[in-house]
């Protein structure tokens, strides 16, 4: 039995505007370490909806969220951050990177706010996740110079350079063509099950949420 | 440790907009300049005027008065004595101006370390001779030393050395309107008549002007001695004794205190001048307003950058934010960008406000009322400098704040699931 990383507990959440509508119904699961999970279902099903509020930037629902065995229940907005910061890698659809920064730079971000490191140490881990995504010579490069499909391994470089306890992904191939898409989907794999990164995706793409270890199916706001 | 890594994103930020933040700035250093000029131009100008007045005037005046008596002879009765008096019959008595023991009472005064110090005057009506014509004057017979180092009266003297009136005797200072009448010059011997009709003949050794018309038409001046001659008094006779005190503001009530030892009669220079303290107040707070006025102005200029910055980078903060950084840290970056446009924009505006200030330093200003001044007069109180720039550095905090308080409330899952 390895440990869980993430559980969820009786999780529902209603939206208010214009309409109260019940998005997520008594949501009840949990992640384990190591664990490469996809979650499908159509659209509006609330699989958004859920893996924000696992990921605690939504924090209004009704339920219990355990991180790392720790309540996220009645933390303020400031500390919530710094757990973000600290175990949760975010990747979006869009790569959301900074125009102003070097890609370099883009990546050190999060491990400069965490600050456990000095720079020179975060410079260099930034380099080795670089290198595992292959985009290690862009690294001088401003984004906005790069590929849509380099902008996206930097995104995932930049989500791994605190060593999450899991990387979050909401549709993170949704923009990519179909070899760029496979380029990212390796690299989940690849940081799986050799690197034993937990990983949560969103998706609606069932090719690829068939290759993963475990899928969870959302219908109308229930897991099926 | 934090700190550096949020000022490094502001300045980035900055940089990414540099061409509105320079806009921005250019408001803030533009405002700055101003106030300082406006505010060093305007104090100069006061001083100059205030010193017109306040240079020569002492803080307190001793002297006696011609008045009716306090006393009249109804108080005298207690018939009437909780009665409204109307009646008042006795006329001032011929009382002499002279102020008794006059050399003791300096003496005192000079022990006394709230005064800088005490010059005795004589002032006399008289006479200037004109060929028939018989124009009226007042001479001053001052202590030429005393004179001049506490009301720089030198300072006054536009030709001629002011020294002379003391060296040589039987000398007039004429001021210069009155000199021009009776086209005297350096050199020259006028003749004077005094109010009881005796005759002198006194020699011009140079000119006053003080830049007030009426008192140049008007006033002369004499030493002491020469003027105790021409009224026929001896050597005790003086009729004011003029105070400089320590601290100006004091003067009201120390004048109060010395009324009541010396039983004479004392003017203190808030009393005699208040149209000059209102004038320069005045004038300080209309600079202040316009100063103000502009930085405010600046202000909401910040503030319409920062809100589209804000709006631009609404993705880069939903990343911050995402990422790990908290509301706080993304208000302190906004709230940075605003305080350095106010920092090095009021920095230029200092320096720029020094400039312009200068510049109007020494632009030549002679006009013929104020013989001192060569150019135009420019205060450099550090005081303006330091609220110029506290002002620049408050305006834009408040300017950020909202804007920042903005930012920091962003919802990232709603930035993120809107695209």
């Amino acid at each position: 039995m390895s440990e869980k990383i993430i559980e969820a507990k009786h999780i529902t959440k209603y939206f208010h505007d214009p309409l109260t509508i019940q998005v997520l119904k008594d949501i009840d699961f949990s992640i384990n370490k190591g664990e490469f999970i996809s979650v499908i279902g159509k659209s509006g099903c609330g699989k958004s909806t859920l893996l924000y509020i696992l990921s605690t930037m939504d924090t209004d629902y009704e339920g219990e969220l355990f991180i790392d065995n720790v309540s996220m229940k009645h933390k303020q907005e400031a500390e919530l951050a710094k757990i973000r910061n600290e175990k949760i890698g975010f990747v979006f659809q869009f790569h959301y990177l900074l125009n102003e920064f070097s890609v370099l730079k883009n990546v050190m971000l999060p491990g400069l706010k965490l600050g456990k490191l000095t720079a020179q140490e975060i410079e260099h881990q930034a380099y080795e996740k670089l290198k595992i995504l292959g985009v290690q010579s862009e690294a001088l490069k401003k984004p906005n110079q790069l590929s849509g499909g380099q902008k996206q391994r930097v995104a995932i470089a930049r989500a791994l350079i605190n060593n999450p306890i899991i990387i979050m992904g909401d549709e993170p191939t949704g923009n990519l063509d179909k070899k760029n898409s496979e380029v990212v989907f390796s690299i989940f794999k690849e940081l799986a099950e050799v690197y034993n990164q937990s990983l949560l995706i969103v998706t609606h793409d069932n090719e690829f949420a068939a290759r993963t270890h475990r899928i969870i199916e959302m219908e109308d706001g229930k897991i099926i | 440790m934090n700190f550096k890594l949020i000022a490094d994103i502001s300045i980035q930020l900055l940089l990414a907009r540099w061409k509105q933040t320079l806009v921005a700035a250019i408001g803030v250093t533009f405002s700055i300049t101003m106030f300082i000029t406006l505010l060093g131009f305007m104090n100069g100008l006061n001083d100059l005027l205030d010193g017109l007045i306040l240079n020569r005037t002492p803080h307190i005046r001793l002297y006696n008065e011609i008045k009716a008596s306090k006393l009249q002879p109804i108080d005298r009765t207690f018939s009437y004595k909780n009665h409204h008096h109307f009646i008042s019959s006795i006329k001032p008595k011929n009382e002499r101006l002279e102020i008794y023991n006059h050399a003791v009472i300096i003496a005192t005064l000079n022990k006394d370390n709230r005064v800088l110090g005490v010059a005795p005057k004589i002032t006399a009506q008289v006479f200037y001779n004109v060929g028939a014509v018989d124009l009226t004057g007042v001479i001053n017979g001052i202590d030429v030393e005393a004179e001049n180092k506490l009301f720089k009266f030198s300072d006054y003297v536009t030709s001629g050395n002011y020294i002379d009136l003391k060296n040589i005797p039987n000398s007039i200072i004429l001021g210069k309107g009155a000199a021009e009448k009776m086209l005297a010059n350096i050199g020259d011997v006028i003749q004077i008549t005094t109010t009881k009709g005796e005759r002198m003949p006194l020699k011009v050794v140079g000119f006053f002007q003080s830049g007030l018309q009426d008192l140049d038409n008007v006033q002369s001046y004499a030493s002491i001695n020469t003027t105790q001659k021409l009224l026929g008094e001896g050597n005790s006779y003086v009729t004011d004794l003029q105070i400089k005190l320590v601290d100006i503001l004091q003067a009201p009530q120390i004048a109060k205190e010395y009324a009541s030892i010396f039983e004479l009669d004392a003017i203190d220079i808030q009393t005699a001048n208040s149209q000059f303290e209102t004038g320069s107040s005045v004038r300080s707070l209309i600079s202040y307003v316009v100063g103000i006025t502009l930085l405010v102005v600046a202000g909401f200029g910040i503030y319409n950058i920062l809100n589209m910055m804000i709006y631009e980078k609404m993705d880069s903060i939903a990343i911050l934010k995402a990422t790990g950084f908290s509301g706080k840290d993304v208000n302190t970056i906004f709230i940075t960008i605003a305080l350095s446009i106010g920092f090095f924009g009021g920095l230029l505006g200092l320096l720029f406000g020094f400039g312009v200030s200068h510049v109007i330093d020494i632009i030549p200003f002679n006009t013929a009322a104020l013989p001192t001044i060569k150019t135009y007069p420019v205060n450099y109180n550090p005081q303006f400098y330091t609220i110029g720039f506290i002002f620049a550095l408050v305006t834009t905090y408040f300017s950020g704040y909202f804007p920042a308080r903005k930012a920091s409330k962003i919802d990232p899952v709603i930035i993120i699931r809107g695209k």
